[in-house]
């Protein structure tokens, strides 16, 4: 029973440290905590990376680290980031999305397949009016948008799903 | 010859169960390498673009694609560390151009001229040479996807997600500029057969390459690998080089190379050898 309390202990630290590139958006919320293992005093906790090539993995590991350590019975908290499973878009939870918008970034669509065409909406007002600027953006996970109805720039983060067809 | 099969389908999770077979082991590091310098070396050319892109969004593009290039080569430096061949860093900085696996043409520099001053850089040799490369790794990561060493599979379906974006990238480029002015034809078609007689060793696995075959680090053959490359660029060069790809300078993947290589390396490393046993 101690050991349930203990992990939600857990989580709820984790709902509280932000991506250093998308602040208001936890790391829980994106989806990266695979695995909490607490093993009397010392927390293991396995995280898995969004992009390969996001530089703030490592300031996430610390960030993570030192907010679970913050907690009185915490001794040593060790962060690992695993490839055992990849991370997708459809891991970002209903909140994450929902502060994503508030910080001027469209959600990834839901339920995407590669090759789908791929339609956004503002973020900030809802509408589907929009035009592609650039796939490619201020980070790997994110693309330049604009919306022709409220006449805003915008950012999505794009869809990263399993190609189709695959054997594995 | 059963048990031997049997070995073959073995899956492979630890850098310790790795080890136990000393020919398992050469070919996965040589493979691993290879994987490692190729990445390293197209993201480092692709860095060296920064600020030089044709226009503004481009030069978005093409060093998101480069960071996110860097930052496959980190996972497979990362992989030959937990196997206890050195730190990712030092793999990366400090081995001398015969130890390198990349493939010769990925070293080529640029053009004429150097970042810091008068770049007279040539876009067509950025189309080409990132389009080829994109499709090979495709068709790499796709034969490692299921390969006997788990956590290079693993790390290639995580890369085969983020891929597409920079394989449909450079695919338009190609399109673009193959129906574009006269002059972009003419270019482009320079830089094609160019690579024509350059870029074989980057679709070739080296003097290992059977070995890798036999203990499933890979799923499909170097002549696959090749055909398969084949098959996809033909959708795309609207004028086909006529010949086999040829490799001109060698094989890097033997550790042959082109001065070209050297002067990357000491641009990449120039910090790094400014003070090694600095901590950053």
């Amino acid at each position: 029973m101690k050991e349930i309390t203990r992990q939600e202990e857990i989580f709820n630290v984790l709902k509280t440290v932000d991506d250093p590139e998308l602040p208001s958006v936890s790391v829980y919320d994106l989806g990266m905590v695979h695995d909490v293992r607490i093993d009397g005093n010392s927390v293991e906790i396995k995280m898995v990376p969004t992009f390969a090539g996001c530089p703030a993995l490592e300031f996430i590991e610390m960030n993570v680290k030192k907010a679970v350590e913050e907690l009185a019975w915490v001794r040593a908290c060790q962060v690992k980031f695993t490839m055992e499973i990849q991370w997708s878009t459809d891991a970002i939870t209903d909140k994450g999305k929902e502060e994503l918008k508030k910080h001027g970034i469209a959600p990834p669509p839901e339920n995407f397949r590669p090759g789908d065409e791929w339609t956004v909406n503002c973020p900030y007002c809802n509408s589907d009016y929009t035009s592609m600027e650039n796939i490619f953006g201020p980070t790997a996970c994110r693309s330049i948008l604009y919306c022709m109805a409220c006449r805003n720039p915008f950012e999505a983060m794009k869809p990263v799903v399993q190609p189709l067809n695959t054997n594995y | 010859m059963e048990r031997g099969e049997e070995k073959m389908s073995n899956i492979i999770e630890t850098p310790e169960q790795a080890k136990q077979d000393a020919t398992y082991y050469q070919a996965l590091r040589e493979l691993l390498l290879q994987l490692a310098d190729d990445d390293l070396l197209i993201s480092f050319r692709g860095s060296e673009w920064l600020g030089l892109a044709p226009h503004i969004e481009e030069d978005v593009a093409y060093s998101s694609i480069t960071q996110n290039t860097m930052g496959h080569a980190v996972m497979y430096y990362n992989l030959l560390e937990e196997l206890g061949e050195g730190r990712a860093d030092i793999l990366a900085h400090d081995r001398q151009p015969d130890e390198r696996r990349n493939g010769c043409y990925l070293e080529k520099r640029n053009g004429e001229g150097m970042y810091l001053e008068e770049p007279y850089y040539d876009w067509a040799l950025a189309v080409v040479r990132n389009y080829f490369y994109e499709t090979c790794k495709k068709i790499k990561l796709e034969a490692i996807a299921n390969s006997s060493y788990q956590p290079l599979a693993h790390v290639a379906r995580k890369v085969l997600m983020e891929h597409p974006y920079h394989l449909a990238h450079w695919k338009l480029w190609m399109k673009q500029l193959q129906s574009s002015t006269d002059e972009a034809k003419k270019r482009m078609q320079t830089r094609i057969d160019e690579a024509w007689v350059e870029f074989a060793d980057v679709l070739e696995l080296g003097n290992l390459a059977t070995d890798m075959r036999k203990h499933r680090l890979v799923t499909i053959s170097e002549e696959e690998i090749k055909d398969k490359w084949l098959d996809e660029v033909k959708t795309i060069l609207v004028d086909l080089p006529e010949g086999p790809v040829g490799k001109k300078y060698g094989s890097g993947r033997n550790g042959e190379h082109t001065d070209d290589l050297k002067q990357a390396l000491d641009i990449l490393a120039e910090v790094y050898n400014s003070d090694k046993a600095a901590a950053w």
